[in-house]
C-alpha cells in the first residue's frame, strides 16, 4: 500500500475538460434556443427540470457531508473535497433555479385555461398562478385552487422557496468553510463545529426537502397531491447526486489527482447507489400501488396523464433503467469494483435520474396535446439542454474543486482511517 | 512416528501473526487455517482464501422464496377462489409485488444463516469446537496440519522466531468447551 500521498496537490481544471464542458454548453444553448423558438412553455419546462436537478445534485452535496460529520464516518474523510465543491456550486444553481421560476410565474403567454377560454396563462405553475384563480367572479376561477391558496400562493411560494435554498446554501457554506480552517489549524475544534452544522442541517433539511419538492415539482400539478412525493423526489436526489460524487471521482482519479482513493471507497460509494436505488423503487411503487389501488380519480388523474401514448414508454423506461440497471449491474460486489463498471452505472443513473425528473415535470407544464407520439425530435432537444446543465455543472464544479487549497481535507481526525480503508 | 496432529503457534499480537504468516510462506510450510479473537483486514488476501460463496446461495433461496409465494398467491387468489376486490382484475400483479418481496427477503435472510450455520458446523444446541480455547479471547492461533511437514522442531522454531509466544504440539484436532 501506498502510504505516501502528496496531500497539496491541487486540482486545476483546465485541457480536455475545460473544453468539454464548453461543448457541452453549446450544445445546450443551441437546444435552448431552438425549444424558445418551437415552444416557449417547453423551454421553461427545461429550465425548470435542469435548475430543479442542479439544485438537488448541490444539496446532495451538502447533505452526504453531513451525514459523514453526523454519522462520524471514517472511510469517507479522504473523499469529502467533492460533494464540498457541489456545496459550493449551491448559490448559482439556486440563483438559476430562482430566476427561472420568477420568470415563469410572471410572465406570460396567450394560452387556454382549464375552462377551454383564451387568457394569459404564466409559463410555469400555470394551474395555480394564474391571474383571478381564486377570484370568483373571474373566468379563470379555480376553488379547488382557492381552497389550497393559504399555502400556494405566489409571494408566500417565493419566500418558502428563498428559506429552503438560503438556509441549505448557508449551512453548506459553513461546512466547506469549518474544514478548510481545519486544514489551516488542525485539532478537533473546526470538527466538532462541523458535526453540531450538520446536525442542524440533517433537521431542516428532514423537514424542508419533502416542501422543497412539493413547491416545485408536485404544484405543477397543484389538483392532486401525494405524501410520497417528497420522499420519492428525496430519493431521487440522493441517488442522482450519489452518482455525480462517484463519476467526479472516478473520473478524478483517471486524470491522476486522489490516487488515495482506493476501490475500497468505491465500493462503498456503489453500495450506497444500488441501496438508495432500491428505496427509490420502492417509493415509486409506495405510490404507484396506493394510486392504483385506491383508484380514485383525483389522484389517478397523475398516473393517467402518464399513461398516455406521448408519456408511457418514458414512464415504464423511467422505473426500468433506475430499478433494474441498479439491480442487476451494481447488485455483486465484483462489480462495484470494477471502476469501467461503476462509470457506466454512474452515467446511467444520471441519464436515468433526469428522465425521471423530465416525467415528473413534463405533463403538468407542456401538457398531454391531442394524439401525440410518443417520440418526438424535441425530446432530442430536452436531451440536448440537459447535456448543456450538465455541462455547466462540470465547469462549475471544476472551477469550485480548483479553488480548494488541497484535493483532501489533510486534517481531518479520521482521515488515517479513510486512508487505510479496507473492506 | 510423533502423534502429533497439529501444531499451533500462539501469538499475542495480530502484528506478530502476520510475521508470522508471511515467516511460513516463506519457508514454504502450508497453513491449515488462522483463528483470531477479532477479524483482522486484509488476512484473507493474505492468506489466498476464496471468496465466499454465501451471497449465491442467498440469491438462490430469494429466488426459491419469490417463486414460493409468486406461485401461492396465483394458486389462492386466481386460480382456487378468485374474489372481486375494488372491482380490479383477480390476477393483478401490483398486489402480488409486497408480498413477494417480503418473502424474497425472509427466505434470503433464514437460508443464508442456515446455510452459515451449516458452512460452520454451528448448529443451535451443537458445542462449538475450536482449537485452541484462547483463540476466542486474547491468542492469535496459526494451526499447521502436521502431517507431512517434517521436522517439526524447524517449525516450531520459524514459529517462535517470529515472535510466538507459544507453540502447541497437539494430538487431536478439537478441543471442547465441554
Amino acid at each position: 500500500m501506498n502510504t505516501s500521498h502528496s496531500f497539496d496537490e491541487q486540482f486545476e481544471f483546465k485541457g480536455r475538460a475545460k473544453s468539454w464542458s464548453l461543448i457541452m454548453i453549446v450544445i445546450g444553448v443551441i437546444g435552448l434556443l431552438a425549444a424558445f423558438f418551437t415552444n416557449g412553455e417547453r423551454a421553461f419546462a427545461n429550465l425548470l427540470l435542469n435548475g430543479y436537478y442542479m439544485s438537488c445534485v448541490c444539496i446532495c452535496g451538502i447533505f452526504f457531508c453531513a451525514v459523514q460529520y453526523v454519522a462520524q464516518a471514517g472511510w469517507s474523510a479522504s473523499v469529502l473535497r467533492v460533494p464540498q465543491a457541489l456545496a459550493k456550486v449551491l448559490p448559482v444553481a439556486g440563483v438559476i433555479l430562482l430566476l427561472v421560476i420568477g420568470a415563469g410565474l410572471f410572465v406570460t403567454h396567450p394560452g387556454l385555461n382549464e375552462e377551454g377560454k383564451s387568457t394569459a396563462i404564466p409559463y410555469l405553475y400555470k394551474l395555480w398562478a394564474l391571474k383571478g384563480v381564486t377570484d370568483s367572479h373571474s373566468e379563470n376561477y379555480d376553488a379547488i385552487i382557492t381552497a389550497k391558496s393559504g399555502y400556494l400562493n405566489i409571494p408566500f411560494f417565493l419566500i418558502r422557496l428563498v428559506i429552503y435554498l438560503g438556509s441549505y446554501t448557508l449551512l453548506g457554506r459553513m461546512l466547506v468553510k469549518y474544514s478548510n480552517n481545519e486544514d489551516e489549524l488542525g485539532g478537533m475544534f473546526n470538527y466538532k463545529k462541523s458535526f453540531k452544522v450538520s446536525v442542524l442541517f440533517l433537521v431542516i433539511f428532514g423537514f424542508t426537502v419533502p416542501l422543497f419538492a412539493f413547491d416545485t415539482i408536485m404544484s405543477l400539478e397543484a389538483h392532486w397531491f401525494s405524501t410520497m412525493f417528497g420522499w420519492y423526489n428525496f430519493a431521487a436526489l440522493w441517488v442522482s447526486g450519489l452518482s455525480v460524487i462517484t463519476l467526479a471521482i472516478i473520473l478524478l482519479r483517471k486524470a491522476g489527482y486522489m490516487q488515495w482513493v482506493t476501490e475500497d471507497h468505491l465500493h462503498n460509494l456503489g453500495q450506497l447507489m444500488f441501496g438508495f436505488s432500491i428505496f427509490w423503487t420502492y417509493l415509486w411503487f409506495g405510490q404507484f400501488l396506493l394510486t392504483w389501488y385506491a383508484n380514485i380519480p383525483e389522484e389517478a388523474a397523475y398516473f393517467y396523464r402518464r399513461w398516455e401514448p406521448q408519456f408511457k414508454p418514458w414512464f415504464w423506461l423511467n422505473i426500468i433503467v433506475n430499478f433494474l440497471t441498479p439491480l442487476l449491474v451494481l447488485m455483486s460486489r465484483d462489480s462495484k469494483r470494477k471502476t469501467e463498471l461503476l462509470k457506466v452505472a454512474c452515467i446511467i443513473l444520471i441519464c436515468g435520474h433526469w428522465l425521471d425528473y423530465w416525467q415528473m415535470i413534463m405533463p403538468g407544464t407542456i401538457g398531454v396535446k391531442g394524439v401525440g407520439e410518443w417520440y418526438s425530435p424535441m425530446i432530442l432537444v430536452d436531451f440536448a439542454i440537459f447535456v448543456g446543465a450538465a455541462g455547466f455543472m462540470v465547469w462549475m464544479f471544476g472551477s469550485a474543486l480548483s479553488k480548494f487549497k488541497s484535493l483532501v481535507p489533510k486534517k481531518h481526525p479520521l482521515l488515517q482511517e479513510s486512508l487505510h480503508h479496507h473492506i | 512416528m510423533s502423534k502429533t496432529k497439529y501444531i499451533l503457534g500462539l501469538f499475542a499480537d495480530p502484528d506478530e501473526l502476520m510475521h508470522g504468516i508471511d515467516t511460513l510462506q516463506k519457508n514454504s510450510v502450508p497453513i491449515y487455517d488462522v483463528y483470531t479473537p477479532m477479524p483482522i483486514h486484509g488476512i484473507e488476501r493474505k492468506l489466498g482464501i476464496k471468496d465466499s460463496r454465501l451471497g449465491y446461495a442467498a440469491f438462490l433461496f430469494g429466488c426459491l422464496g419469490g417463486t414460493t409465494i409468486f406461485s401461492m398467491a396465483y394458486y389462492m387468489l386466481v386460480h382456487d377462489w378468485p374474489m372481486d376486490i375494488g372491482g380490479k382484475p383477480a390476477f393483478a400483479i401490483p398486489d402480488f409485488v409486497p408480498i413477494t418481496f417480503e418473502w424474497t427477503v425472509l427466505f434470503t435472510a433464514f437460508g443464508m444463516t442456515l446455510t452459515f450455520f451449516f458452512a460452520t458446523h454451528l448448529f443451535p444446541g451443537r458445542t462449538p469446537r475450536v482449537m485452541d480455547l484462547r483463540a476466542t479471547d486474547d491468542r492469535f492461533v496459526i494451526a499447521i496440519d502436521a502431517k507431512g511437514n517434517i521436522p517439526h522442531e524447524d517449525i516450531t522454531n520459524l514459529l517462535k522466531e517470529a515472535g510466538a509466544v507459544e507453540v502447541k504440539h497437539n494430538d487431536r484436532k478439537y478441543v471442547s468447551y465441554e
